[in-house]
């Protein structure tokens, strides 16, 4: 039997704990374990055998923290290359009767991703790759990565394994006490995120006991479709002096984790505080015992990094507004590089209700495949709804989904052959779920029957690859009614063909339908609802749309989808608002009628409002002039004055961008703000930008066309923006002493290659003295201290 | 004994997440106020409150403190511990959510982003507040008392004390915190301290 089959077909014994036998073995706190594989080969040997004679099936290595963060690169090969030996050597000693298997263990690398953290995603991958390598070298059996607590590391590491290796490889991820992993995914996230990429089995080790692990372990069993994984701590630790303790003994662990395994866990161990007595006694308890047969639960399900949404009878609701076609000012802001003004369209959208959000950036005079991952990685650092990645270029499509954290929707496949060619090994690869157009070489069929034809073509085609019909939904392509009669109801019958006789979801842009008529919300909402009623799974749609949402929640309504009718009664409420009233809330607790005060009370909603009014009468320069900057000096003064306090003065700058925008477009176009470029940044290795962003707002209030590189900037690509811009400005962020050095080597870098430009630093451990120190020409204390002093430099230009 | 204990929210700060996000006035005009109100409202989802803790001994020995298994010659945690032969070690988070919902704003509404910050500082530092004076209680009862605590970073105690709290109190798995190696930790509103336990309540 080999390992493939025993995962698929058995109820698999893992091993148990080796941090407290080695502990036991006499290794001092704080020496790393993995260096005993070289050290001290016999007592790993030992431990290893004690495993496999008490009934484990896969023994994992002793490598959980080798990696080459921790260990050289040299070090780190003859680690993993000893490690695997002392499990083989074990392996062939046991006289154990069952099959024995070395899995290369894998655990977190210790340092936490960006965006949370600093580590790229790239570099963790590569790191992972190094370990993978050598242990498929070295001749693991399969791959084990465990106690991973951050959903985008787990998926570093698997991409990594599936680069490297062609082994099998269990996943198992770290729970809180909340059910959650530490960034935020649940079990039902990482199942759709890690299956996608083709984990054999996946599951949940450590940090809690049996009866806290139950919970998660049934939540993994209702939606999982692989075989689940089960690595419980011996209960919880307590610590007695220098010793820490479990409290689950032997047998009360083994009966714990046997019933798990009666409901339906194939692959169990321990964690922390286990010994080769809790697998013996499980060894035991599950002696006889036949897997709970494995079931396909055919879910269509796509994650962020913290929840799924899964296609059902509800249809879900997709975001259509980050989309360049026909928005001219989204076309701006893709031109400019704004990923503020994309992120904001993103989070209105969530607001409105949208639970996906589409993202097409393409544009032809675009980097689409830098662009766009660009905007995937910041949407989710501010939005952790599932998205759907809306490309026609396979290599901006490829890019995109790899850093993507979760397991994406993606638009588009279709019938053609080339098209499939392009689409489905990425599915295969990175996961997700595939909206397909019922179209090919011939281009749209006229009649449902062939529109349900190509469906069935691509169904057949995607299994060739692998890729299940679950992973597949369907767009009928909504087509113009004014131009074709019967464009609506063929593809209403289509729709309806693959929901019930092929059984796949189905997905529809609404809007095309009303194309070329009058009143076209009307036309659309009406169609929508038939389109629910004909079985659609999802719709791309404006969520801003009142007659969508109106047909959404009736629907729901009528169906008995919403309990109480709680939700329709809420939206209903909101409509009689909206109809009655304009259509910006106002949620302020003062009424102020000059732009100048709303402003300086940092009223952000009414300042907008007050703009756009004014601007009706007034030239938006004289606006400018007259209004908005003597509300800004009113406050920056005020401000330095020790009148009023931080808070203050970000809600006025934010209230005088609100009505910059009503300037803006009311201007004709122009990049900037009309004063010069400063560049500015947080430097390498410090992703703290709270302050450099309030520097930022106050900058561009004040009229300068700041370019924000953002956080954790290295020197090059400072320098680079500087020069490339020729920028007479630049300012320089830094948050924690260990990145000043950073900051030194980019000033002396700036100073090298681009000896025009002004250079004023800050940040909270930097001082007017270190200022001078690095060769900067200026200190800001804060963030009006810089505008002032780029006001000076400015007038001298 | 190694102990993770939940909260339920301790008691809100207003002014203390005011000073915390810069406002340093009494006066406090409407559209900060709304402004605080709004952003503890949208906060409340995203917050949990967890604290691990271990009650250790205190040795000394040639002017170096022994605390459980970590050493330290700092005059800071001397003084904090001073006449004690116990100690409390403890870390207390409110989670990554925090700082998720902060970074939402931070490119989009400085001053949001700005107020999360300082009721994320308010939060955890009211539950180190309300854990440390819940433990107190528990002393009393022994005819003990809980001095005042002390952070890495405070005085003299060096930001390398960090490990050994982590060590020590194997704060990643048991409370998800992790520690950079710039001795940052994530999610950001964590604090990790100790108290001296001392006989009788003064």
């Amino acid at each position: 039997m080999n390992v493939k089959q025993l995962i698929q077909n058995e109820i698999v014994l893992l091993d148990g704990g080796t941090g407290t036998l080695l502990q036991e073995a006499g290794l001092p706190v704080g020496e790393r374990p993995e260096r005993w594989n070289v050290t001290y080969p016999d007592v790993l040997q030992s431990i290893h055998k004690a495993y496999f004679d008490a009934g484990s099936h896969i023994v994992c290595t002793n490598t959980f923290g080798a990696n080459p963060f921790a260990f050289g690169e040299k070090e780190l090969e003859e680690i993993v290359r000893a490690a695997l030996r002392n499990a083989r050597i074990a392996a062939a000693e046991s006289g154990a009767p069952q099959p024995k298997f070395v899995a290369l263990d894998v655990g977190p690398s210790g340092k936490l991703l960006s965006p949370l953290g600093t580590l790229p995603f790239e570099d963790a991958v590569a790191a992972f790759a190094a370990v993978m390598r050598i242990g498929a070298e070295a001749g693991a059996d399969l791959i084990v990565i465990e106690t991973m607590n951050d959903s985008y590391e787990t998926k570093a590491a698997l991409l990594a394994a599936k680069e490297q290796t062609d082994l099998p490889v269990l996943v198992s991820n770290a729970y809180g006490g909340d059910g959650k992993l530490m960034t935020g995914a649940d079990p039902a996230a990482m199942t759709a995120l890690l299956e996608g990429m083709g984990a054999d089995a996946i599951g949940m080790n450590c940090s809690l006991g049996p009866d806290q692990l139950a919970p998660i372990a049934a939540e993994y069993l209702r939606v999982a479709s692989v075989p689940v994984l089960l690595k419980p701590n011996a209960g919880m630790p307590r610590r007695e002096g220098d010793r820490t303790l479990f409290d689950v003994g032997p047998d009360e662990f083994a009966q714990k984790v046997a019933a798990l395994v009666k409901q339906g866990v194939r692959i169990v161990g321990g964690c922390c505080g286990t010994t080769p007595a809790h697998i013996k006694a499980l060894s035991e308890a599950l002696r006889g015992a036949r897997p709970v047969p494995l079931t396909d639960k055919n879910r269509t399900v796509v994650s962020s990094y913290t929840h799924t949404r899964v296609f059902s009878d509800l249809p879900l609701l997709i975001g259509e507004r980050i989309n360049p076609t026909g928005k001219k000012r989204f076309k701006e802001a893709l031109r400019a590089n704004d990923i503020d003004y994309i992120l904001t369209e993103g989070l209105k959208q969530q607001e409105a209700g949208a639970h996906i959000l589409d993202v097409n950036v393409g544009l032809p005079e675009i980097d689409e495949p830098k662009l766009l991952t660009d905007v995937v990685r910041a949407l989710q650092s501010v939005t952790d709804l599932p998205l759907q990645i809306d490309s026609s270029d396979p290599a901006a499509m490829e890019k995109a989904l790899r850093v993507y954290n979760g397991k994406a929707l993606i638009n588009s496949v279709n019938g053609k052959a080339e098209s499939m060619k392009a689409v489905f090994p990425l599915m295969k690869k990175y996961g997700g779920v595939a909206v397909a157009l019922t179209l090919d070489e011939g281009g749209i069929p006229p009649t449902a029957g062939e529109r349900i034809a190509i469906a069935r073509k691509i169904v057949e085609t995607a299994a060739s690859y692998g890729i299940s019909r679950k992973d597949l939904v369907f767009d009928t392509l909504t087509m113009a009614v004014s131009a074709e009669k019967n464009a609506a109801c063929v593809t209403l019958d289509a729709l309806r063909g693959i929901r019930y006789e092929i059984g796949a979801h189905t997905l529809l842009g609404v809007s095309n339908v009303s194309f070329g008529l009058p009143a076209r919300p009307l036309v659309n909402g009406a169609f929508f609802a038939a389109a629910m009623e004909n079985g659609l799974s999802a719709a791309i749609l404006n969520p801003f749309s009142v007659e969508m949402m109106k047909a959404w929640h009736t629907f729901r309504v009528l169906h008995g989808l919403d309990e109480g009718c709680a939700d329709y009664i809420a939206f209903a409420d909101g409509l009689s608002v909206s109809d009655t009233a304009s259509a910006a809330p106002v949620k302020e607790t003062e009424t102020v009628d000059t732009l100048r005060r709303a402003i300086v009370k940092g009223l952000k909603d009414r300042a907008g409002l007050l703009a756009a009014e004014r601007l009706e009468t007034v030239e938006p320069l004289a606006l400018v002039k007259e209004e908005i900057i003597p509300a800004l000096d009113e406050v920056g003064k005020a401000y330095e004055a020790g009148k009023i306090y931080l808070p203050q003065l970000l809600m006025s700058a934010e209230a005088a961008q609100g009505a910059f925008l009503r300037v803006k477009e009311k201007m004709p176009a122009q990049s900037g703000g009309g004063k010069c470029v400063f560049v500015l940044a947080t430097v390498k290795g410090d992703i703290h930008d709270i302050g450099k962003n309030i520097v930022r707002l106050l900058l561009e209030n004040y009229g300068y066309d700041v370019i924000d590189l953002g956080r954790d900037v290295p020197p090059e690509t400072f320098v680079d923006e500087v020069v490339r811009r020729k920028a007479p400005l630049a300012g320089l962020s830094a948050l924690m002493t260990t990145t000043t050095p950073a900051m030194e080597e980019t000033v002396k870098l700036l100073k090298q290659k681009a000896p025009w430009c002004r250079v004023i630093v800050g940040g909270a451990v930097v001082t007017r003295e270190y200022a001078d120190s690095i060769g900067a020409d200026a200190y800001g204390a804060d963030a009006m201290e810089t505008v002032r002093y780029a006001d000076g430099v400015y007038e001298t230009l | 004994m190694l102990t993770v204990m939940n909260f339920a929210p301790p008691p809100f700060r207003a002014k203390e997440a005011l000073r915390y996000a810069g406002h340093k006035t009494k006066d406090l005009p409407p559209a900060v106020r709304t402004l605080m109100e709004d952003c503890l409202a949208e906060a409340e989802g995203s917050l949990s409150f967890s604290v691990c803790y271990d009650r250790v001994a205190a040795v000394r020995q040639n002017g170096v403190l022994r605390i459980g298994d970590l050493e330290t010659a700092s005059k800071a945690v001397a003084a904090a511990l001073r006449g004690c032969d116990e100690v409390l070690l403890f870390a207390a988070t409110v989670g990554a959510g925090m700082d998720r919902l902060t970074r939402r704003y931070e490119r989009l509404s400085p001053a949001r982003a700005l107020m999360l910050q300082g009721i994320g500082a308010e939060r955890v530092e009211s539950l180190c507040d309300l854990f440390c004076a819940a433990f107190g209680e528990r002393l009393a009862a022994e005819g003990k008392a809980l001095l005042p605590r002390v952070s890495p970073g405070y005085g003299d105690i060096p930001m390398e004390m960090q490990r050994d709290f982590f060590r020590a109190l194997d704060l990643t798995r048991r409370l998800g915190v992790t520690l950079g190696d710039d001795l940052l930790m994530t999610p950001t509103k964590s604090v990790t301290a100790l108290a001296g336990i001392v006989e009788e309540a003064k």
